[in-house]
């Protein structure tokens, strides 16, 4: 049975009880590049409505209490990218956020929650590339990677040649894990060709070890079609991950659109034997929504993809709020977020 | 118990139940006992007996109710009966707000109803929370609103009367939201029977009207056995019976209802088609399949059970359900995140048993998930049956739980014949990302209710009820409404006389009473024999005309090879008519159905021939009222004759007018209402106007697009031979309209027992409706009759219009979700 080859994160969980990666009984290798097949854009179908049905309803068959949802709670923290991607982002902004990363809950909690044995972290800290070399540091020993948001991010819109060259420079700065925007009118112009050429570059550039995260802007993209081709073509130019947004799109990751890339990585699983991991990013602030979207992942793919390796959350706030959920868990009262130490 | 760590591995789902507390507080409060609710108080039933309601999911007692008895439905219904006035002399206004207060009650008190649906039921509190309890909601405000515009909306109609309903255990209060609404709306009063395995949320409802202050005797709530049941729909001061539950007992309802004039509305079992084309969203699919036949247990009448799926993309749609059943979790159904619940039996599990083995020993490939089901409680496993074929029993029949039957098709037109060949006509879903291929098989799918692209959306606003063995009648909407109104008029009209007029040589034992009340001269007059177009010339008794059968377009030498002599007013010989029989009505029969196209004309084209069959009326105006008015004088021909022509006007006229139209269900969707043809109707005409109300009823049926097979009153079998002269001149394509004359007790007998046959309309004796209703339970077939009333067939006002046209036609529900 094949295990997943990378432990992104060192953390107790992944160390102690690594989950082979298997869909339907069938163990899944680490995706690679396959050549860019034309027909499995043309076969996509996605009917909104019914996605959106679905999207809203699963919600509602789902849901976690006491223990169940203090732990995925946890589970959430250690699929989070913490994230900093502000104009007015600084060397000590990121370090505090290096710091949290560290320790996501307070002393008091872990004991109280009697989780030591987890040496819970967040799955990573994501930020500029100008920012890798400062996180890489803060981290080290940590076993927490640093994703770097790289390619022109967020617009896409560079030369591909500089584009990739920040890749390189990145990768070299230390960054485990590469986020990238496609160029979303590739996907308007129906450019596959051109689409897959630039993520298989992408990927080329990340070398041997480096992840590829490659964010689709579906907020751009507008139809849920043009997210499921998207994701078809990034995931047979080799991208590791694939992901919903840049977080500053007007909208960013929704259920619907999750839903949707989801159900292409199980199809492209089915169709290859190859797992891709799923990252939504922006928008998503509440304990509430983080627990929506573990369960999203265990149906529609599996435990597999509740670890670290397989699925983030690209969010900022998110962790403010399951601190004070988990507060609330352990003493019965309603917290408050200045109880907790930001980020 | 796990530690949160070990959670943190196992990421498995944990319990999370509903607290069931206030809903057992509120039993408490009852001592977990109830009575009959009559007359705005609770009593104690006649016998003294209570049965238990028990939660299937756990076997535990939850209360007693009382089992009233045959004693019981006699206050029930006399309680109804005495509110009735007061009820009716509200202004709709006044009724409206106490469905208001229904429909804010039940929003109040939405989580106590939806935990004890659950309860008592055993379905996944996720289904009465965000599904039935709000949709109760939405059904009395949206009724609030029916009888707040009443008068407007419905002139000239008003309530049937007193009201019994019998409601199924499925969606317990749902149904009698269903039911009640609409009832209370159109100014009914109402005695409704619970099923006694869930009584427990009609009998809140009670208790909520009471609070509202709704007046006694308004609604009645009897939890009864079935021998009360009986008692109740067989009861004579009953003017309305309503029905949700097994084809088996609709059947039973239609035929002990068949010697009253209670109108009747039935909505029964299905076993409907969820067809899936190759260029459909495949995983959206199967989250339809999720909510077709996973939804309450698949104890729903219009599940989604049997897949049809285009054969190129079968295996892999198969998969994904297999994929998909596995994750579907089945439990205790007050946990909120359980898929499946309880059935809500242990007979019912142990059909659903039963029936799949049968299923597997007929040679199904039955496959259920992994999934862990409690070992207590009436839980079975989602199942799926392949390699099952239409001759299937489990193909055939409706199961009634958490199981789907699948086969394949190759093309459109296959998937069509699938989907139809079933004695039932519910609902159908179709998914495909083509709304050319969605729309057209819509089209042609034989069902009330269709889903394009989703399924079991419902909304009070779209009609829901179905085709064939499914019922006949509507719920929700303005075709809901009219289901619990009679125009007013009805009311006023003199009782039909007992016996159909008719000569006596016909065995029927009765006089031609119909001649004496015309009162009109007698004809004979030699002027108008002139204009004949066979003059009595030769001496002797005068044979003007030899008359055959009309079938197919063709006219037809009776199968019997016997005529019979038609006589005028003064008893001259008219002519002979050709005596029909069973395979005259077999044949009639297949050459209309044969001739179906006729629906699919467009309404322009069926106006344009009604239009031209008036012109040729006009032409020959003189010689059919001359040959008319030998059998109901000179004054009546005259006026049938002008009338007909003025009624065929109306009827091109409506032909591209009585039209559909379009909901806006909550969500991105519209729900296009469609008035279908029903089909094939048999009607036997009334005597009193030979022409006219042979017309008055043939009109409206093929303007929407029916074909006929009609059987002229025994007093003037010889209009035949005037009216195919018409058809033919007209382009009326044969099979349309099919005239078969001969002893009309004895063809009943044959087109209401006709599986062929979509409708039957009998406008004659009171007994003779009774005949046909009781006859016509083989295919359900829906009956149309005059209820033992004389119709004045020349009143427009009676005689045409809506009235007819309404039963002329059959809602279809296309729902059509729409965005990218």
């Amino acid at each position: 049975m094949a295990l997943q080859p990378i432990a992104t994160t060192q953390n107790g969980a992944r160390a102690a009880h690594p989950v082979p990666v298997v869909l339907n009984g069938r163990p899944l290798e680490a995706n690679r590049r396959i050549p860019l097949n034309l027909d499995w854009i043309d076969q996509v179908r996605v009917n909104t409505s019914a996605v959106e049905r679905r999207a809203a309803t699963h919600v509602t068959r789902r849901t976690v209490k006491k223990d169940t949802q203090a732990a995925w709670l946890l589970r959430a923290i250690a699929c989070m990218d913490l994230t900093t991607l502000s104009g007015d982002d600084s060397a000590d902004r990121v370090r505090r956020l290096c710091a949290k990363a560290r320790n996501p809950l307070q002393r008091s909690l872990v004991e109280a929650l009697r989780i030591e044995e987890l040496h819970l972290t967040v799955g990573a800290v994501c930020v500029y590339h100008a920012f890798v070399e400062t996180a890489v540091k803060a981290l080290e020993g940590s076993g927490i990677p640093v994703a770097a948001v790289s390619a022109g991010f967020p617009a896409g819109l560079n030369p591909l040649a500089e584009r990739v060259a920040e890749i390189h420079r990145s990768v070299e700065a230390g960054a485990q894990e590469i986020d990238i925007v496609i160029t979303r009118a590739h996907v308007f112009n129906g450019e596959w060709q051109a689409l897959y050429d630039e993520i298989a570059a992408f990927k080329e550039a990340c070398g041997p070890h480096a992840h590829l995260k490659a964010i689709l802007g579906t907020g751009d993209l507008m139809t849920l079609r043009n997210v499921a081709r998207a994701s078809w073509a990034a995931m047979m130019a080799g991208a590791d991950f694939i992901k919903t947004s840049t977080g500053k799109e007007t909208v960013n990751a929704t259920l619907p659109v999750s839903l949707v890339m989801v159900r292409s990585i199980r199809d492209y699983a089915e169709r290859t034997g190859f797992f891709v991991g799923f990252k939504p990013a922006g928008g998503i602030r509440t304990a509430k929504q983080a627990l929506d979207w573990l369960a999203l992942m265990k149906d529609e793919l599996g435990r597999p993809w509740l670890e670290p390796s397989l699925f983030r959350f690209g969010a900022s706030g998110m962790l403010a709020d399951i601190e004070r959920q988990l507060e609330h868990h352990v003493t019965g009262r309603y917290s408050a977020a200045y109880r907790h130490p930001i980020a | 118990m796990s530690t949160i760590a070990e959670k943190f591995y196992s990421m498995d789902y944990g319990l999370a139940p509903e607290d069931p507390k206030e809903a057992n507080l509120w039993l408490d409060r009852h001592h977990r006992r109830f009575g009959l609710f009559i007359d705005g108080a609770w009593r104690k039933p006649s016998t003294g007996e209570y049965v238990t309601t028990n939660d299937p999911s756990t076997g535990d007692a939850l209360a007693e109710v009382a089992l009233g008895t045959i004693d019981d439905v006699n206050p029930a219904v006399a309680a109804a009966r005495k509110a009735l006035p007061a009820w009716q002399a509200l202004s709709g206004h006044e009724r409206a707000r106490y469905l208001y207060a229904l429909a804010r009650q039940v929003q109040k008190h939405s989580r106590r109803l939806a935990v004890l649906e659950t309860m008592d039921n055993g379905k996944p509190i996720r289904e009465s929370r965000d599904i039935d309890i709000p949709l109760v909601a939405r059904h009395f405000y949206h009724h609030a609103g029916w009888a707040q515009l009443l008068e407007s909306e419905f002139p000239g109609y008003q309530a049937c009367g007193v009201v019994g309903q019998v409601i199924p255990w499925n969606f317990p209060l749902l149904m009698f939201a269903w039911k009640v609404a609409p009832a209370l709306a159109a100014g009914n009063t109402v005695v409704i029977k619970p099923a006694m395995q869930t009584p427990l949320t009609a009998l809140a409802m009670a208790e909520l009207a009471q609070e509202v202050g709704l007046p006694p005797g308004v609604l009645n709530v009897l939890t009864c056995n079935d021998k009360a049941a009986q008692a109740l729909v067989e009861h004579p001061d009953l003017d309305k019976v309503a029905f949700t539950g097994s084809t088996e007992v609709g059947r039973i309802i239609r035929k002990v209802t068949a010697n009253s004039n209670k109108k009747l509305s039935l909505e029964l079992g299905g076993k409907s088609p969820f067809i899936v084309f190759d260029d459909a969203d495949l995983d959206s699919a199967v989250e339809g399949l999720v909510d077709a036949i996973w939804f309450n247990q698949g104890q729903v009448c219009c599940a989604g059970s049997r897949l049809l799926v285009q054969e190129r993309v079968a295996e892999t749609l198969y998969a994904k359900i297999r994929t998909r059943m596995e994750s579907l979790r089945v439990g205790p159904p007050l946990d909120k995140a359980i898929d499946i619940g309880a059935v809500v039996s242990p007979v019912q599990l142990e059909t659903i048993r039963k029936m799949v083995d049968a299923g597997v020993a007929e040679g199904a490939r039955c496959w259920q998930p992994s999934t862990a089901i409690p070992e207590k409680g009436c839980f079975y496993p989602p199942t799926l049956l392949t390699d099952v074929h239409p001759a299937a029993t489990v193909v055939q029949q409706e199961i009634f739980g958490p199981v789907l039957v699948a086969m394949t098709f190759r093309t459109p037109a296959e998937a069509a014949e699938l989907a139809n060949n079933t004695v039932y006509g519910l609902a159908a879903s179709i998914w495909s990302e083509n709304i050319n291929v969605a729309l057209d098989l819509a089209a042609q799918v034989k069902a009330g209710v269709v889903w394009v692209n989703c399924t079991n959306q419902f909304d009070a606003a779209s009609g829901f009820g179905g085709y064939r063995e499914s019922g006949y009648g509507r719920e929700g909407g303005r075709e809901g409404m009219l289901e619990y109104l009679a125009p007013r008029w009805l009311h006023t009209l003199p009782t039909a006389p007992a016996g159909a007029p008719g000569p006596s040589h016909l065995g029927t034992g009765e006089g031609i009473s119909g001649a004496e009340d015309a009162g009109e001269e007698t004809s004979g007059d030699d002027s108008r024999a002139a204009t004949n177009p066979s003059p009595p010339s030769l001496s002797g008794p005068s044979i003007d005309k030899t008359v055959k059968q009309y079938i197919g377009g063709k006219q037809a030498r009776p199968d019997s090879g016997y005529s019979f002599p038609v006589y005028g007013l003064s008893g001259e010989l008219l002519g002979e008519a050709p005596l029909g029989n069973r395979k005259d009505i077999r044949n009639a029969v297949e050459a209309a159905r044969n001739a179906s196209g006729w629906a699919r004309a467009s309404a322009h084209n069926r106006a344009q021939i009604l239009y031209y069959l008036a012109e040729n009326m006009i032409q020959r105006r003189d010689e059919i009222a001359q040959r008319l008015a030998r059998v109901v004088g000179e004054d009546q021909a005259a006026r049938e004759v002008a009338l007909n022509i003025e009624r065929t006007f109306s009827y091109a006229a409506w032909a591209d007018k009585y039209e559909g139209v379009v909901h806006n269900p909550p969500g991105r969707n519209i729900t296009i209402a469609m008035n279908e043809a029903v089909g094939a109707i048999g009607i036997l005409a009334p005597s009193e106007a030979p022409l006219l109300g042979l017309l008055s009823l043939v009109l409206p049926a093929i303007a929407m697009g029916n074909t006929v097979v009609a059987v002229p009153s025994e007093r003037y079998p010889l209009v035949i031979g005037d009216l195919y002269q018409l058809f033919d001149t007209s382009d009326l394509p044969g099979g349309v309209v099919n005239l078969v004359a001969g002893r009309p007790a004895e063809l009943a007998k044959t087109l209401a027992e006709h599986d062929g046959l979509e409708a039957i309309w009998c406008f004659r004796s009171n007994e003779e409706a009774s005949f046909v209703r009781a006859a016509s339970i083989g295919n359900l077939k829906q009956v149309f009759t005059n209820d033992g009333h004389a119709y004045d067939w020349f009143n427009p006002a009676q005689a045409e219009g809506r009235w007819f046209l309404q039963h002329a036609t059959q809602v279809k529900n296309i729902w059509v979700p729409y965005g990218e």
